[in-house]
Protein backbone atom coordinates (compact mmCIF):
# COMPACT_ATOMS: atom_id res chain seq x y z
CA UNK A 1 0.00 0.00 0.00
CA UNK A 2 1.35 3.04 -1.05
CA UNK A 3 2.22 6.13 1.73
CA UNK A 4 -0.89 8.35 2.81
CA UNK A 5 0.44 11.58 3.26
CA UNK A 6 0.34 12.63 6.96
CA UNK A 7 -2.10 16.21 6.22
CA UNK A 8 -4.56 13.91 4.38
CA UNK A 9 -4.78 11.63 7.06
CA UNK A 10 -5.31 14.37 9.59
CA UNK A 11 -8.01 15.61 7.54
CA UNK A 12 -9.63 12.42 7.09
CA UNK A 13 -10.14 11.79 11.04
CA UNK A 14 -11.00 15.20 11.67
CA UNK A 15 -13.92 14.52 9.69
CA UNK A 16 -14.62 11.08 11.06
CA UNK A 17 -14.64 13.04 14.85
CA UNK A 18 -16.84 15.56 13.38
CA UNK A 19 -19.16 12.95 11.46
CA UNK A 20 -19.15 11.00 14.77
CA UNK A 21 -19.81 14.03 16.98
CA UNK A 22 -23.05 14.49 14.91
CA UNK A 23 -24.32 11.68 14.26
CA UNK A 24 -24.37 10.76 18.06
CA UNK A 25 -25.34 7.54 19.51
CA UNK A 26 -26.77 6.18 16.41
CA UNK A 27 -23.63 6.10 15.37
CA UNK A 28 -20.74 3.90 16.58
CA UNK A 29 -17.52 4.46 17.93
CA UNK A 30 -16.43 6.61 15.97
CA UNK A 31 -12.79 5.76 14.05
CA UNK A 32 -12.80 1.74 14.79
CA UNK A 33 -14.10 0.56 11.62
CA UNK A 34 -12.22 3.31 9.17
CA UNK A 35 -8.97 2.51 11.08
CA UNK A 36 -8.81 -1.47 10.16
CA UNK A 37 -9.67 -0.32 6.76
CA UNK A 38 -8.22 2.42 5.77
CA UNK A 39 -8.74 2.36 1.80
CA UNK A 40 -11.90 2.79 2.19
CA UNK A 41 -12.87 6.55 2.18
CA UNK A 42 -14.46 7.71 5.95
CA UNK A 43 -17.56 9.57 4.25
CA UNK A 44 -18.26 6.34 2.35
CA UNK A 45 -18.00 3.95 5.23
CA UNK A 46 -20.22 6.82 7.71
CA UNK A 47 -22.90 6.65 4.85
CA UNK A 48 -22.89 3.44 5.37
CA UNK A 49 -22.83 2.87 8.93
CA UNK A 50 -25.88 5.29 9.10
CA UNK A 51 -27.94 3.49 6.44
CA UNK A 52 -27.37 -0.07 8.56
CA UNK A 53 -28.30 1.90 12.09
CA UNK A 54 -31.37 3.35 10.72
CA UNK A 55 -32.63 -0.32 8.87
CA UNK A 56 -32.72 -3.14 11.29
CA UNK A 57 -35.74 -5.35 9.00
CA UNK A 58 -32.45 -6.28 6.60
CA UNK A 59 -33.24 -7.96 3.49
CA UNK A 60 -34.07 -5.50 1.02
CA UNK A 61 -32.44 -5.07 -2.20
CA UNK A 62 -29.75 -2.16 -2.47
CA UNK A 63 -30.32 0.70 -4.71
CA UNK A 64 -27.18 1.72 -5.68
CA UNK A 65 -27.44 4.84 -7.81
CA UNK A 66 -30.28 6.17 -5.77
CA UNK A 67 -28.51 5.37 -2.23
CA UNK A 68 -27.91 8.83 -1.03
CA UNK A 69 -31.58 9.43 -1.58
CA UNK A 70 -32.53 6.68 -0.04
CA UNK A 71 -30.39 6.75 2.93
CA UNK A 72 -31.72 10.60 3.13
CA UNK A 73 -35.62 10.33 3.08
CA UNK A 74 -35.57 6.48 4.57
CA UNK A 75 -37.02 7.43 7.88
CA UNK A 76 -39.88 9.32 5.86
CA UNK A 77 -40.78 6.87 3.12
CA UNK A 78 -41.30 3.73 4.91
CA UNK A 79 -42.48 2.27 1.85
CA UNK A 80 -39.27 2.15 -0.38
CA UNK A 81 -37.37 -0.92 0.12
CA UNK A 82 -34.42 -0.20 2.07
CA UNK A 83 -31.81 -2.42 3.03
CA UNK A 84 -29.03 -3.90 3.98
CA UNK A 85 -26.54 -5.72 1.48
CA UNK A 86 -23.97 -8.27 2.27
CA UNK A 87 -22.11 -7.46 5.46
CA UNK A 88 -24.62 -5.17 6.17
CA UNK A 89 -23.97 -2.21 3.20
CA UNK A 90 -26.44 -0.16 1.75
CA UNK A 91 -24.16 -0.20 -1.66
CA UNK A 92 -20.83 -2.22 -2.14
CA UNK A 93 -17.86 -0.68 -2.58
CA UNK A 94 -16.17 -2.20 -5.60
CA UNK A 95 -13.29 -0.65 -5.33
CA UNK A 96 -11.55 2.83 -5.04
CA UNK A 97 -9.18 4.45 -7.99
CA UNK A 98 -6.47 5.58 -5.88
CA UNK A 99 -5.18 8.75 -8.31
CA UNK A 100 -1.86 7.50 -9.30
CA UNK A 101 -3.23 4.48 -10.95
CA UNK A 102 -5.42 6.75 -13.72
CA UNK A 103 -3.75 10.16 -13.70
CA UNK A 104 -0.13 10.84 -13.99
CA UNK A 105 0.18 12.84 -11.13
CA UNK A 106 3.46 14.66 -11.08
CA UNK A 107 3.51 16.45 -7.91
CA UNK A 108 3.38 14.84 -4.62
CA UNK A 109 1.34 16.58 -1.85
CA UNK A 110 3.73 18.03 0.17
CA UNK A 111 3.34 19.05 3.89
CA UNK A 112 2.05 22.73 3.83
CA UNK A 113 1.12 25.39 6.88
CA UNK A 114 -0.74 28.71 5.94
CA UNK A 115 1.68 31.67 5.46
CA UNK A 116 -0.81 33.74 7.80
CA UNK A 117 -0.30 33.54 11.08
CA UNK A 118 3.03 31.08 10.87
CA UNK A 119 5.19 32.50 8.76
CA UNK A 120 4.35 36.08 8.53
CA UNK A 121 4.66 35.97 12.53
CA UNK A 122 8.21 34.89 12.17
CA UNK A 123 8.92 37.72 9.66
CA UNK A 124 7.66 40.12 11.71
CA UNK A 125 9.31 39.24 14.86
CA UNK A 126 12.71 38.97 13.13
CA UNK A 127 11.95 42.77 11.86
CA UNK A 128 11.27 44.17 15.09
CA UNK A 129 14.29 42.38 16.72
CA UNK A 130 16.60 43.85 13.19
CA UNK A 131 14.71 47.38 14.10
CA UNK A 132 15.35 47.18 17.97
CA UNK A 133 18.72 45.56 17.55
CA UNK A 134 19.94 48.48 15.01
CA UNK A 135 17.82 51.42 17.34
CA UNK A 136 19.34 50.54 19.97
CA UNK A 137 23.05 50.22 18.36
CA UNK A 138 22.50 53.67 16.73
CA UNK A 139 21.81 54.68 19.79
CA UNK A 140 25.38 54.42 21.47
CA UNK A 141 27.28 53.87 18.98
CA UNK A 142 28.11 56.90 16.59
CA UNK A 143 28.41 56.65 12.77
CA UNK A 144 32.36 57.93 12.50
CA UNK A 145 32.54 62.26 10.99
CA UNK A 146 36.33 62.90 10.20
CA UNK A 147 37.53 65.57 8.99
CA UNK A 148 36.11 67.75 5.73
CA UNK A 149 38.43 65.74 2.56
CA UNK A 150 41.17 67.23 1.61
CA UNK A 151 42.70 66.28 -1.58
CA UNK A 152 45.74 67.48 -0.32
CA UNK A 153 46.36 65.41 2.70
CA UNK A 154 46.54 61.04 2.20
CA UNK A 155 45.55 60.01 5.66
CA UNK A 156 47.83 56.83 7.03
CA UNK A 157 47.06 54.37 6.34
CA UNK A 158 44.17 55.05 3.68
CA UNK A 159 41.44 52.28 3.61
CA UNK A 160 39.08 51.19 1.77
CA UNK A 161 35.58 49.84 3.11
CA UNK A 162 35.85 46.98 5.12
CA UNK A 163 34.37 44.51 2.15
CA UNK A 164 37.04 45.55 0.10
CA UNK A 165 40.06 45.40 2.29
CA UNK A 166 40.30 41.97 1.34
CA UNK A 167 41.04 43.02 -2.30
CA UNK A 168 43.45 45.84 -0.49
CA UNK A 169 45.25 43.25 1.00
CA UNK A 170 45.32 41.42 -2.37
CA UNK A 171 47.27 44.64 -3.69
CA UNK A 172 49.82 43.85 -1.08
CA UNK A 173 50.67 40.27 -3.02
CA UNK A 174 50.14 41.04 -6.56
CA UNK A 175 50.11 43.60 -9.33
CA UNK A 176 47.11 46.03 -9.18
CA UNK A 177 45.50 44.46 -12.57
CA UNK A 178 45.60 40.88 -10.78
CA UNK A 179 44.52 42.19 -7.25
CA UNK A 180 41.90 44.58 -8.52
CA UNK A 181 40.50 42.67 -11.37
CA UNK A 182 41.66 39.65 -12.23
CA UNK A 183 40.87 37.89 -8.70
CA UNK A 184 37.82 39.44 -8.38
CA UNK A 185 36.41 39.29 -11.39
CA UNK A 186 37.33 35.21 -11.47
CA UNK A 187 35.51 35.27 -8.23
CA UNK A 188 32.35 36.73 -9.19
CA UNK A 189 32.40 34.77 -12.32
CA UNK A 190 32.74 31.52 -10.52
CA UNK A 191 30.28 32.59 -8.25
CA UNK A 192 27.39 33.22 -10.97
CA UNK A 193 28.58 29.66 -12.48
CA UNK A 194 28.57 28.14 -9.47
CA UNK A 195 25.13 26.68 -10.29
CA UNK A 196 26.45 25.03 -13.84
CA UNK A 197 29.55 23.81 -12.91
CA UNK A 198 28.36 22.01 -9.72
CA UNK A 199 26.51 19.14 -11.32
CA UNK A 200 25.31 17.03 -8.50
CA UNK A 201 21.51 16.76 -7.94
CA UNK A 202 21.93 16.18 -4.00
CA UNK A 203 20.96 18.34 -1.47
CA UNK A 204 22.05 16.56 1.33
CA UNK A 205 25.06 17.96 3.07
CA UNK A 206 26.54 14.77 3.38
CA UNK A 207 26.57 14.09 -0.59
CA UNK A 208 28.25 18.02 -0.95
CA UNK A 209 31.32 17.24 0.78
CA UNK A 210 33.85 18.40 -1.95
CA UNK A 211 30.84 21.52 -3.29
CA UNK A 212 30.65 22.71 0.80
CA UNK A 213 34.92 22.24 1.12
CA UNK A 214 35.86 24.73 -1.48
CA UNK A 215 33.29 26.90 -0.56
CA UNK A 216 34.42 27.17 3.00
CA UNK A 217 38.15 27.34 2.03
CA UNK A 218 37.46 29.98 -0.16
CA UNK A 219 35.11 32.22 2.50
CA UNK A 220 37.81 31.85 5.02
CA UNK A 221 40.32 32.64 3.05
CA UNK A 222 38.53 36.02 2.29
CA UNK A 223 37.82 36.52 5.71
CA UNK A 224 40.84 36.25 6.86
CA UNK A 225 42.21 38.60 4.73
CA UNK A 226 39.31 41.19 5.15
CA UNK A 227 40.54 40.95 9.23
CA UNK A 228 43.93 41.40 8.24
CA UNK A 229 43.41 44.32 6.13
CA UNK A 230 41.15 45.75 8.58
CA UNK A 231 43.05 44.89 11.91
CA UNK A 232 46.44 43.99 11.33
CA UNK A 233 47.32 47.07 9.10
CA UNK A 234 48.60 49.90 10.26
CA UNK A 235 50.85 53.05 8.63
CA UNK A 236 51.69 52.51 5.48
CA UNK A 237 49.63 49.52 5.12
CA UNK A 238 51.91 47.46 7.34
CA UNK A 239 51.65 44.14 9.44
CA UNK A 240 50.84 45.62 13.43
CA UNK A 241 49.41 44.22 16.19
CA UNK A 242 46.01 45.63 17.37
CA UNK A 243 46.78 45.02 20.65
CA UNK A 244 50.32 46.38 20.30
CA UNK A 245 49.83 49.21 18.00
CA UNK A 246 46.25 50.08 18.44
CA UNK A 247 43.55 49.99 15.78
CA UNK A 248 43.92 51.82 12.23
CA UNK A 249 40.02 50.69 11.05
CA UNK A 250 37.01 53.36 10.67
CA UNK A 251 33.59 51.85 9.72
CA UNK B 1 -42.97 62.54 37.49
CA UNK B 2 -40.28 60.22 37.67
CA UNK B 3 -39.31 58.50 35.04
CA UNK B 4 -38.67 54.81 35.12
CA UNK B 5 -35.26 53.92 33.76
CA UNK B 6 -36.05 50.15 32.57
CA UNK B 7 -32.52 50.40 30.86
CA UNK B 8 -29.04 51.00 32.96
CA UNK B 9 -27.13 53.53 32.07
CA UNK B 10 -24.63 52.01 29.39
CA UNK B 11 -20.84 51.19 30.54
CA UNK B 12 -18.03 52.40 28.87
CA UNK B 13 -16.79 49.54 27.37
CA UNK B 14 -20.62 48.80 26.12
CA UNK B 15 -20.53 51.99 24.08
CA UNK B 16 -16.81 51.09 23.05
CA UNK B 17 -18.68 48.50 21.11
CA UNK B 18 -21.45 50.08 19.68
CA UNK B 19 -18.79 52.63 18.35
CA UNK B 20 -16.71 49.58 16.80
CA UNK B 21 -19.43 48.03 15.55
CA UNK B 22 -21.00 51.27 13.87
CA UNK B 23 -17.38 52.37 12.17
CA UNK B 24 -16.97 48.46 11.59
CA UNK B 25 -20.10 48.49 9.26
CA UNK B 26 -19.69 51.28 7.73
CA UNK B 27 -19.24 51.67 3.99
CA UNK B 28 -15.73 53.56 3.95
CA UNK B 29 -13.97 51.11 6.62
CA UNK B 30 -15.54 48.00 4.31
CA UNK B 31 -14.52 49.73 1.37
CA UNK B 32 -11.25 49.91 2.46
CA UNK B 33 -10.28 46.69 4.14
CA UNK B 34 -10.84 43.59 1.73
CA UNK B 35 -12.32 40.44 2.76
CA UNK B 36 -10.13 38.62 5.08
CA UNK B 37 -8.43 41.27 6.52
CA UNK B 38 -8.11 41.04 10.10
CA UNK B 39 -9.99 44.51 11.14
CA UNK B 40 -12.66 43.83 8.79
CA UNK B 41 -16.05 42.59 10.74
CA UNK B 42 -16.68 38.89 12.27
CA UNK B 43 -13.28 38.23 10.96
CA UNK B 44 -12.61 34.57 12.29
CA UNK B 45 -9.50 32.14 12.17
CA UNK B 46 -10.91 29.74 9.41
CA UNK B 47 -8.69 28.44 6.60
CA UNK B 48 -10.45 30.86 4.05
CA UNK B 49 -10.14 33.91 5.87
CA UNK B 50 -5.95 32.69 6.57
CA UNK B 51 -5.75 32.56 2.26
CA UNK B 52 -7.44 36.40 1.95
CA UNK B 53 -5.93 37.88 4.70
CA UNK B 54 -2.47 36.53 1.65
CA UNK B 55 -4.10 37.05 -0.88
CA UNK B 56 -6.00 40.52 -0.86
CA UNK B 57 -2.87 42.76 0.82
CA UNK B 58 -0.57 44.15 -1.18
CA UNK B 59 1.91 43.84 0.78
CA UNK B 60 1.61 40.20 1.81
CA UNK B 61 0.82 39.01 -1.49
CA UNK B 62 4.54 38.63 -2.21
CA UNK B 63 3.85 35.28 -0.11
CA UNK B 64 2.51 32.07 -1.22
CA UNK B 65 -1.21 31.52 0.64
CA UNK B 66 0.68 27.72 1.66
CA UNK B 67 4.32 27.18 2.49
CA UNK B 68 6.29 24.46 3.25
CA UNK B 69 6.49 23.77 7.00
CA UNK B 70 9.72 23.69 7.10
CA UNK B 71 9.84 26.72 5.67
CA UNK B 72 8.80 28.59 8.54
CA UNK B 73 11.62 27.06 10.88
CA UNK B 74 14.05 29.90 11.25
CA UNK B 75 16.86 27.33 11.81
CA UNK B 76 16.57 26.57 7.96
CA UNK B 77 16.88 30.44 6.09
CA UNK B 78 17.81 32.47 9.76
CA UNK B 79 15.82 34.90 7.92
CA UNK B 80 18.67 36.22 6.18
CA UNK B 81 16.99 37.02 2.91
CA UNK B 82 14.11 38.85 4.05
CA UNK B 83 15.97 40.79 6.96
CA UNK B 84 18.37 41.75 3.71
CA UNK B 85 14.70 43.02 2.23
CA UNK B 86 14.18 44.17 5.44
CA UNK B 87 17.30 46.30 5.83
CA UNK B 88 16.72 47.59 2.45
CA UNK B 89 13.04 49.46 3.22
CA UNK B 90 14.72 50.95 6.65
CA UNK B 91 17.40 52.16 4.92
CA UNK B 92 15.28 53.91 1.97
CA UNK B 93 13.13 55.31 4.82
CA UNK B 94 16.16 56.79 6.59
CA UNK B 95 17.70 57.61 3.33
CA UNK B 96 14.90 59.48 2.59
CA UNK B 97 14.83 61.36 5.55
CA UNK B 98 18.78 62.43 4.95
CA UNK B 99 18.37 63.53 1.48
CA UNK B 100 16.09 66.30 3.08
CA UNK B 101 19.26 67.98 4.58
CA UNK B 102 21.85 67.14 2.10
CA UNK B 103 23.57 68.99 -0.51
CA UNK B 104 26.05 66.61 -3.22
CA UNK B 105 28.75 69.70 -3.73
CA UNK B 106 32.18 69.40 -2.24
CA UNK B 107 31.83 73.00 -0.63
CA UNK B 108 28.01 72.16 1.49
CA UNK B 109 28.13 68.07 1.62
CA UNK B 110 30.94 68.41 4.89
CA UNK B 111 28.77 70.96 6.34
CA UNK B 112 25.08 69.52 5.59
CA UNK B 113 26.52 66.13 7.23
CA UNK B 114 27.82 67.99 10.20
CA UNK B 115 24.90 69.87 10.92
CA UNK B 116 22.56 67.48 10.41
CA UNK B 117 24.00 65.65 13.52
CA UNK B 118 24.34 68.75 15.65
CA UNK B 119 21.01 70.88 15.22
CA UNK B 120 18.52 68.24 13.23
CA UNK B 121 15.86 66.66 15.56
CA UNK B 122 16.95 62.69 15.32
CA UNK B 123 19.38 63.46 12.93
CA UNK B 124 22.23 62.16 14.41
CA UNK B 125 20.20 58.97 15.17
CA UNK B 126 18.79 58.43 12.27
CA UNK B 127 22.67 58.79 10.19
CA UNK B 128 23.88 56.07 12.58
CA UNK B 129 20.61 54.01 11.60
CA UNK B 130 21.67 54.16 7.78
CA UNK B 131 24.84 54.03 8.11
CA UNK B 132 25.22 50.81 10.63
CA UNK B 133 22.32 49.42 8.47
CA UNK B 134 23.57 49.68 5.61
CA UNK B 135 27.07 47.54 7.11
CA UNK B 136 24.77 45.20 8.12
CA UNK B 137 22.94 45.14 4.93
CA UNK B 138 26.31 43.77 3.38
CA UNK B 139 26.66 41.22 6.19
CA UNK B 140 23.70 39.87 5.84
CA UNK B 141 23.51 39.68 1.84
CA UNK B 142 26.82 37.81 2.08
CA UNK B 143 25.55 35.52 4.95
CA UNK B 144 22.19 34.65 2.92
CA UNK B 145 24.92 33.90 0.09
CA UNK B 146 26.23 31.53 1.66
CA UNK B 147 23.32 29.86 3.29
CA UNK B 148 21.88 29.36 0.38
CA UNK B 149 25.24 27.63 -1.05
CA UNK B 150 25.15 25.20 1.79
CA UNK B 151 22.18 23.69 1.43
CA UNK B 152 22.73 23.65 -1.85
CA UNK B 153 19.62 25.51 -2.90
CA UNK B 154 21.26 27.19 -6.13
CA UNK B 155 20.15 23.37 -7.81
CA UNK B 156 17.78 23.13 -10.29
CA UNK B 157 15.44 24.77 -10.78
CA UNK B 158 16.83 27.54 -8.92
CA UNK B 159 20.20 28.19 -10.74
CA UNK B 160 18.99 31.40 -12.43
CA UNK B 161 17.77 33.22 -9.40
CA UNK B 162 21.29 32.22 -7.62
CA UNK B 163 22.53 34.56 -10.71
CA UNK B 164 20.31 37.12 -10.10
CA UNK B 165 21.40 36.96 -6.15
CA UNK B 166 24.89 37.06 -7.34
CA UNK B 167 23.65 40.34 -9.00
CA UNK B 168 22.23 41.77 -5.83
CA UNK B 169 25.42 41.31 -4.11
CA UNK B 170 26.89 42.86 -6.10
CA UNK B 171 24.18 45.86 -6.45
CA UNK B 172 24.65 46.17 -2.82
CA UNK B 173 28.14 46.17 -2.68
CA UNK B 174 28.00 49.18 -5.22
CA UNK B 175 24.94 51.02 -3.33
CA UNK B 176 27.17 50.48 -0.46
CA UNK B 177 30.33 51.82 -1.53
CA UNK B 178 28.74 54.70 -3.40
CA UNK B 179 26.98 55.88 0.01
CA UNK B 180 30.26 55.76 1.64
CA UNK B 181 31.88 58.95 -0.44
CA UNK B 182 29.35 61.12 0.21
CA UNK B 183 29.88 62.62 4.18
CA UNK B 184 33.15 64.14 2.11
CA UNK B 185 35.23 63.53 4.72
CA UNK B 186 38.54 62.76 4.78
CA UNK B 187 37.29 58.70 5.37
CA UNK B 188 34.86 58.93 2.56
CA UNK B 189 36.93 60.63 -0.35
CA UNK B 190 40.06 58.19 0.67
CA UNK B 191 38.36 55.33 0.99
CA UNK B 192 36.77 55.73 -2.58
CA UNK B 193 40.36 57.08 -4.05
CA UNK B 194 41.63 53.27 -3.29
CA UNK B 195 38.62 51.49 -4.24
CA UNK B 196 38.52 53.54 -7.65
CA UNK B 197 42.21 53.25 -8.29
CA UNK B 198 41.94 49.97 -8.40
CA UNK B 199 38.91 50.53 -10.78
CA UNK B 200 41.33 51.81 -12.55
CA UNK B 201 43.43 49.35 -13.29
CA UNK B 202 41.05 47.41 -15.16
CA UNK B 203 42.65 46.10 -18.33
CA UNK B 204 41.98 47.91 -21.99
CA UNK B 205 39.45 50.80 -20.72
CA UNK B 206 41.03 51.37 -17.10
CA UNK B 207 41.54 55.15 -17.58
CA UNK B 208 38.33 55.53 -18.95
CA UNK B 209 36.40 53.59 -16.47
CA UNK B 210 38.01 55.57 -13.90
CA UNK B 211 37.30 58.69 -15.56
CA UNK B 212 33.16 58.03 -16.22
CA UNK B 213 32.97 56.95 -12.44
CA UNK B 214 34.92 59.97 -10.93
CA UNK B 215 33.46 62.77 -13.32
CA UNK B 216 37.10 64.24 -14.07
CA UNK B 217 40.53 62.83 -13.40
CA UNK B 218 40.65 63.11 -9.90
CA UNK B 219 37.93 62.93 -7.32
CA UNK B 220 36.14 66.31 -6.95
CA UNK B 221 32.30 67.78 -6.73
CA UNK B 222 31.42 66.16 -10.19
CA UNK B 223 32.52 62.87 -8.33
CA UNK B 224 29.90 63.82 -5.31
CA UNK B 225 27.35 64.54 -8.00
CA UNK B 226 27.77 61.43 -10.04
CA UNK B 227 28.06 59.10 -6.90
CA UNK B 228 24.91 60.75 -5.48
CA UNK B 229 22.65 60.25 -8.06
CA UNK B 230 24.12 56.67 -8.46
CA UNK B 231 23.22 56.02 -4.89
CA UNK B 232 20.16 57.43 -4.21
CA UNK B 233 18.47 57.05 -7.56
CA UNK B 234 20.07 55.05 -10.31
CA UNK B 235 21.25 51.96 -8.08
CA UNK B 236 17.79 52.00 -5.98
CA UNK B 237 16.35 51.65 -9.17
CA UNK B 238 18.42 49.18 -10.88
CA UNK B 239 18.06 46.79 -7.46
CA UNK B 240 14.41 46.91 -7.13
CA UNK B 241 13.87 45.39 -10.52
CA UNK B 242 16.25 42.94 -9.93
CA UNK B 243 14.73 42.36 -6.19
CA UNK B 244 11.10 41.82 -7.68
CA UNK B 245 12.85 39.04 -10.49
CA UNK B 246 14.38 37.71 -7.03
CA UNK B 247 11.61 37.28 -5.23
CA UNK B 248 9.04 36.47 -8.23
CA UNK B 249 11.31 33.61 -8.74
CA UNK B 250 11.79 32.35 -5.53
CA UNK B 251 7.88 31.38 -6.10
CA UNK B 252 7.99 30.15 -9.62
CA UNK B 253 10.82 27.64 -8.96
CA UNK B 254 8.74 25.98 -6.70
CA UNK B 255 9.09 28.25 -3.41
CA UNK B 256 11.97 27.68 -0.75
CA UNK B 257 13.87 24.87 -1.17
CA UNK B 258 14.73 22.12 1.18
CA UNK B 259 13.93 20.22 3.14
CA UNK B 260 17.39 18.91 3.31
Amino acid sequence: MTEIPEHLLKRAQAARDKAAASSGDTAPAGGDAPASDPRIPAHLLERSKSARSKTDDGGAVAVADKVSAVVAAAPASGGVPVGAGPGGHTQRLLTVVKSGSIQDVKATPVDKVHTWPHLLAVEFVAALACTAFLFFFSIFVNAPLLQLANPNQTPNPSKAPWYFLGLQELLTMFHPMVAGVTIPGIALFALILAPYIDKNPSNKPEDRKFATSIMTVHLMFWAVLVMIGSFFRGPGFNFVFPWRDGLFFEL
Amino acid sequence: MAKVIDDPRPTAKERLNKTVESVQGSQAWNSIFRPGSIFRKGYTDSPRNRSYVIMNSVLYHLHPVKVKRHAVKVSYTLCLGGLSFFLFILLTVTGIFLMFFYRPEATAAWNDISSLQTSVAFGLLIRNMHRWGAHLMVLSVFLHMARVFYHGAYKPPREFNWVIGVVLLTLTLLLSFTGYLLPWDQLAMWAVAVGTNMMGYTPVFGSQVRFVLLGGVEIGSETLLRWYVLHVLMLPFVIVIFMAIHFWRVRKDGGISGPL
